[in-house]
């Protein structure tokens, strides 16, 4: 029972960095992110090439960051950028393209068996010898670790800082906002850099659980974090991060609780309990009731 | 907007597909495989296309339809003495059944068609991304079911021994009632109440429109015209996966409707047939293609990345799709009645 909890648990912030790391640049550009896993599979590239070359731990970890960001603002300069005003599902195929894009140039690169990345090997150790905690891993306190401080610092920039007062503006009322003299690309890079931070943390997370890194990568949870975003409510970013972890939860209890014959079914269950959630409360689980559609007029 | 401007609309892409056919039937054998593969993904996006373009809402559910017609109608015409080896777990009336091919591609549409009306039922009440998703989580639950349930397909493994019988002709009939169609369907007072519920929702309602009713209507006709599209891609292909019918082919036929122009069946055909040639193209340049004299030669796995990059810069360049959403229509020059008359 407290396994499955843990367990939940760790799955849970995990999908809650992702969730906002989507949700930021959601918020900014109005725009669904499908390529954010390729954001992560290739910061996971990243730290599998530069571990197998030998490199020390700390520079592994800053050439992910590295890549992770500067591949985000790439994407932003040229592709978010030109479809600012484009309808969204323009901008939505769009992000499918580069998603696919490179997916294809890892495929390319490194094959499709992958490579193994070796880093911080010691976190996978469990925390206790035996005993109760046996099968906790520290990966998993890192995790839950880096998602409270994700979500704690988000909040108090969000809510303390005058570049978080611009970027909940931009989010509210995007036009009304420029207006206002909100720096609109300011904002917006910011966000992308920020959800590019993210995304690198969430690859060395992913890495450390599972090191063999291949060019699907990633692909199954952000497509779970999607949804999970939009059944939280994607036009706030708190509910938006708690929709990224509760789908975490509820996909982490139903592979650890359904009968072994039915595992496989995992996807169908989380997938069926997405449709019935939306029916009740197409604005998002966590929406309250005054929330207005996400769409712009 | 007259008759003959309309008729225009439906002429014109009647006669890209005999285009295509006609060089498709100029062309080798060896290449005649991509201009089949083109006409079937005018059927497919011709089907996504009734459903997106119509209302304006998104849906990444067609193709579990797709999927469906596709397995149903492979299913249904390996031979049973056939049938029992290669699928042992099949429920018994699956494993004894066996139908023709044009009654096999009659039942994906009926299947297709049933499938969606189910799901539309709760489901059309959702717009926007809630209705993206909510239609995503339909493929994912039917491709998961797909991939997994042994007594109603191949599970992990491959359909085979299906009979090719889609050839030239055949895809080009798929084509063209495809898109004759969605063109009666587009002009009917179905399909105008519905575009009015995609330019205005609310003001639709408040004249006694039922969005969702509408919705439902043309989900249904989508899910026809996909499971027909299915029908037709498995028995071009022989042999099919659920694999096959996921994320890629999602991707690839949303791709082919957001160029070519998501608001008119123009775009959707131009779409298809240019993403189409433009990746069999590409995947034929891997091995060395020539080209007016020069050999393009393309690294394996390459043609997916020139494929995206391409698509992004027509994107780019052109959000609103090559057509811009419009239908063809006859030249500024052509005589016309004066506008307003009776």
């Amino acid at each position: 029972m407290l396994q499955t909890a843990l367990n939940a648990l760790a799955l849970g912030s995990v999908y809650a960095l992702m969730a906002v790391g989507i949700g930021l640049v959601f918020g900014v550009l109005r725009l669904v992110n499908f390529a954010y896993g390729q954001l992560i599979m290739a910061g996971a590239f990243s730290l599998a090439v530069t571990s197998e070359q030998g490199w020390p731990d700390w520079a592994s970890l800053l050439t992910c960051f590295a890549v992770v960001i500067a591949l985000s603002l790439l994407m932003e300069v040229a592709v978010f950028r030109p479809l600012r005003n484009a309808p969204p599902a323009t901008m939505l195929v769009a992000t499918f393209a580069i998603a696919f894009l490179l997916q294809a140039v890892a495929l390319m690169k490194f094959g499709s068996l992958g490579k193994v990345a070796t880093i911080f090997p010691g976190l996978f150790d469990p925390v206790a010898d035996s005993g109760r905690f046996a099968t906790v891993r520290w990966v998993t306190i890192v995790a839950i670790t880096c998602g409270v401080v994700a979500v704690v610092g988000l909040t108090v920039m969000l809510e303390r800082t005058s570049v978080g007062l611009h970027m909940r503006a931009a989010a509210a009322d995007f036009r009304t906002a420029r207006l206002l003299g909100v720096n609109a690309n300011r904002v917006i890079t910011l966000a992308v850099v920020l959800s590019g931070v993210l995304a690198a943390a969430v690859s060395v997370i992913l890495v450390i659980q599972t090191p063999l890194v291949v060019p699907s990568f990633a692909l199954r949870d952000t497509i779970i974090v999607l949804v999970g975003v939009v059944v939280g409510g994607l036009d706030r970013l708190w509910t938006a991060t708690l929709g990224g972890f509760s789908i975490g939860v509820a996909t982490s209890i139903f592979t650890d609780k359904l009968p072994t014959d039915a595992t496989v079914y995992v996807d169908s269950f989380v997938f069926l309990a997405v449709i019935a959630v939306l029916l009740l409360r197409p604005n998002g689980l966590f929406a309250p009731a005054s929330a207005r559609p996400v769409e712009r007029a | 907007m007259n008759l003959a401007n309309r008729l225009v609309g439906l002429v014109v892409p009647l006669l890209l597909v005999l285009a295509v056919t006609g060089l498709g039937s100029l062309a080798s054998s060896s290449n005649e495989i991509y201009f089949l593969t083109a006409l079937v993904d005018v059927v497919i996006v011709v089907g996504l296309y009734v459903f997106v373009g119509n209302s304006g809402v998104l849906s990444f559910g067609q193709m579990s339809f797709v999927a469906v017609g596709a397995f149903a109608a492979g299913l249904l015409t390996i031979p049973p003495g056939v049938k029992r080896n290669i699928l042992p777990d099949l429920f018994p009336f699956l494993e004894r059944h066996s139908t023709g091919n044009l009654v096999s591609l009659l039942l994906a549409a009926a299947l297709g068609a049933v499938f969606a009306l189910l799901v539309g039922l709760p489901l059309m009440r959702l717009s926007g991304l809630a209705a993206g998703i909510a239609t995503f989580a339909v493929l994912g639950i039917t491709h998961n079911v797909l991939l997994y349930y042994e007594k109603i397909g191949p599970g992990p493994g491959t359909m085979t021994s299906i009979p090719e019988t889609t050839g030239l002709v055949q895809a080009m009939w798929g084509a063209l009632v495809a898109i004759l169609v969605a063109w009666l369907y587009q002009l009917s007072r179905q399909g105008r109440l519905l575009r009015a519920t995609r330019e205005d929702a609310a003001v639709a309602q408040a004249v006694g429109v039922s969005v969702h009713r509408q919705r439902l209507w043309a989900f249904g006709l989508s899910g026809a015209i996909c499971g027909f599209g299915g029908g037709l891609l498995v028995h071009q292909l022989g042999t099919i996966t659920a694999e096959q019918l996921y994320l890629e082919l999602t991707f690839l036929t949303l791709a082919m409707l957001v160029v070519g122009g998501t608001n008119s069946l123009l775009g959707a055909v131009v779409g298809a047939l240019l993403v189409s040639g433009l990746d069999s193209f590409l995947v034929n340049a891997e091995t060395g293609v020539h080209v007016l004299g020069l050999t393009v030669d393309v690294p394996t796995g390459a043609s997916t990345v020139v494929l995206g990059a391409l698509m992004a810069l027509i994107l780019v360049l052109r959000p609103s799709g090559i057509t811009g959403g419009r239908e063809a229509r006859l030249p500024r020059w052509w005589p016309r009645r004066a506008e307003g008359a009776p």
